[in-house]
């Protein structure tokens, strides 16, 4: 047999793959990273504090057939609590944003800071790459946990309960998870915009961390301080006008993206969420408490996730378009 | 003559109403090194992102080995290794890894990454420091592995930012001797910034002066001081035995020689300044005319003085526009 020709070694690949070689950087650099460990312990955490309560209280919820959702099991696991603390995704709509900030809060500045973006942007490497780097790693990462952490919950469910998980119940828990990781997207888009804008990462964490507090905390009670000043007293008001009034009140606080969420999630979880607005008498009148199917609980929150998604691709555009033509010297 | 590798054409760069860089044009041939000289601020930092295409110019071009830096900065950057001012590298990583990273990025073949990697380590004189996390590095080190970097790529252009800043004394050498011994072996270009003279002088074939986002002149330094003093590029200065008395009768006789352009004196000090080299003829004269003379100095300008007379202090900058 004759010996096979050497292998021609050649300098340079025809088109430096710098994105995947960018993005393997990133994706070490998390998860060697303190920060990461510590979010990802606040994470697991919470799933094992909610799963343990909503295991421990499942069994009357299960076996009750008032319950129009008692078909689902892994849902409730999600969603069911005895009060002492919040659902799972209730949670995590004041801790996913948090994961996003502390992720991605100095992905440029302290890259600047440190001198090695300079050196980087010397490289033949376009400057995207760089950006999307940093955005994807953090999002894959993100995304990683979140499906492990859903597994995890269907394989403790199925081998305490032995009870077959139902089709719809796993689109809706992958709609779950999908919306979670837009939501995250979403604060992880925002924090690296902040990142680009602001030269400190300190200035970048904290204003970052000020625009979550006031969106969870801080934006509802804005809202109905100045509603209430603003719009006349609901009692007063006949029925037709009270819609409009709440109508009103709900737009305003869909604005915060935290809103968006647990409206997304909560429809997707409880399939007998009909609407996530007021509804009638009229309009419930002849309903039959019974869950909705995927499609339309899919249907009722596509606005919510519509928004959230294009709420991150805003700031990530943002982001692209500050720093795409900036100045970079250190 | 083939085609410069760097070439500036007409480079201008505004911040708001602030000028940095105004109308610069230069060109660097290949296997030179060339300094650019200047004070803090000069604009030579911004004159280097322009040619990297890390900044945008406000007109004119940067043309680097063949390629217009603003548009094509992807194809420079393959060629050209650049070493900011500031270097800094990855604290966490190892010297080594931050230089396959680079490797990596320059799209360097596995399969040779390593050995390239170690290669460059040892010529900067790094072999043994290429497992150490680069936070532990002292300032020289990181230079020296900023040098590394900058080498592992291959390129055909180097360009330095102030590479001596903040080095000391002997590091400085060494450093500048390993620039000089790698663009003598590879022929690589060079181009370096610095506001530190000597250091210039110690390597730089040919030096820009810059000042106030203006080229003042470029040259070898015996053509510098040329370019810069004209005509009044050499002084010579005689010490007399005896003071001379005001007015001193040989002046006229003097100043209507052709050479001379001014002369000056006060007591036993005479100062010519003269278009050319003088010196002998002076000494004739004044042996000529039963003066004693004590000394007679001749006084070249290196770029020392240029550099005492505009960038140390701002009143050099106007005296020199008031004899311009």
């Amino acid at each position: 047999m004759k010996p096979k020709p050497a292998k021609v070694i050649t300098t340079r690949q025809p088109d430096a793959p710098a994105f995947s070689v960018m993005l393997g950087k990133e994706i070490t650099d998390h998860i060697r990273s303190w920060r990461f460990i510590v979010l990802l312990a606040l994470i697991v955490l919470t799933f094992i504090a909610a799963m343990y309560t909503s295991l421990s209280n499942i069994k009357p919820i299960a076996g009750n057939a008032q319950n129009p959702d008692q078909n689902f099991l892994y849902l409730k696991l999600l969603t069911v609590t005895d009060n002492t603390i919040p659902p799972f995704h209730i949670f995590l709509s004041f801790l996913a944003p948090l994961l996003g900030i502390g992720l991605g809060f100095d992905a440029i500045n302290s890259e600047k800071s440190n001198g090695t973006l300079i050196r980087l942007m010397a490289q033949p490497v376009y400057r995207d790459s760089l950006l999307l780097a940093k955005f994807s790693s953090a999002l894959l990462i993100i995304s990683s946990l979140f499906i492990v952490l859903t597994l995890l919950m269907i394989g403790t469910g199925l081998i305490l309960t032995g009870v077959r998980m139902e089709p719809d119940e796993l689109l809706r828990v992958t709609g779950f998870v999908f919306i979670t990781i837009t939501y995250v997207a979403f604060w992880l888009s925002l924090s690296m915009t902040l990142s680009i804008v602001l030269k400190q990462a300190a200035t970048s964490a904290i204003t970052g961390i000020g625009l979550w507090l006031f969106f969870t905390v801080f934006y509802q009670i804005v809202v109905n301080l100045i509603l209430r000043s603003l719009l006349p007293d609901p009692s007063q008001l006949t029925q037709e006008q009270a819609i409009r009034y709440n109508d009103v009140v709900l737009n305003i606080m869909r604005v915060s993206p935290n809103q968006l969420y647990t409206d997304a999630v909560t429809t997707l979880l409880m399939p007998s969420v009909r609407s996530l607005g007021p509804l009638t008498m009229e309009q419930m009148a002849g309903a039959i408490p019974s869950p909705l199917p995927f499609t339309q609980s899919l249907l009722l929150v596509w606005p919510q996730f519509s928004g959230l998604l294009a709420a991150m691709t805003c700031c990530f555009a943002l982001a692209y378009y500050l720093f795409m033509r900036r100045e970079i010297r250190t | 003559m083939e085609n410069p590798i760097i070439q500036l054409t007409g480079l201008t760069k505004h911040y708001g109403r602030h000028l940095a860089v105004d109308n610069l044009n230069l060109k660097v041939q290949k296997g030179e090194i060339f300094g650019l000289l200047g004070p803090n601020g000069a604009g030579k930092t911004t004159s280097i992102l322009m040619m990297l295409g890390l900044t945008e110019p406000t007109a004119g071009t940067a043309t680097v080995c063949g390629y217009n830096a603003t548009r094509d900065a992807i194809k420079v950057k393959k060629k050209v290794g650049y070493m900011p001012d500031s270097v800094g590298f990855y604290d966490h990583m190892t010297a080594l890894d931050n230089l396959l990273y680079i490797g990596r990025l320059n799209g360097l073949s596995e399969l040779q990454l390593k050995d390239k990697a170690l290669e460059v380590l040892d010529t900067v004189g790094l072999a043994d420091a290429g497992l150490k996390k680069t936070a532990t590095f002292s300032r020289g080190m990181k230079q020296r592995l900023g040098l590394a970097d900058v080498l592992i790529k291959d390129p055909e252009v180097i360009i330095l930012d102030e590479p001596t800043l903040g080095i000391d004394p002997q590091g400085v050498k060494d450093f500048l001797a390993l620039i000089r011994k790698l663009s003598r072996q590879k022929g690589l270009t060079v181009l370096l910034s610095s506001h530190h003279l000597h250091h210039v002088q110690q390597v730089c074939d040919r030096v820009g002066l810059f000042v106030e986002g203006r080229l003042l002149a470029e040259g070898n330094l015996e053509n510098l001081a040329e370019q810069l003093f004209g005509k009044q590029g050499f002084v010579t200065s005689i010490v007399l035995e005896n003071d001379l008395i005001r007015p001193w009768v040989h002046e006229p006789v003097l100043k209507a020689w052709d050479a001379i352009n001014d002369v000056s004196y006060h007591g036993n000090l005479v100062e010519f300044s003269c278009n050319r080299n003088i010196t002998p003829a002076l000494v004739r004269f004044f042996v000529e005319n039963d003066y004693s003379i004590l000394s007679v100095n001749q006084k070249n300008y290196g770029l020392d003085d240029i550099y005492q007379r505009y960038f140390e202090t701002e009143t050099g900058k106007s005296d020199y526009n008031k004899t311009a």
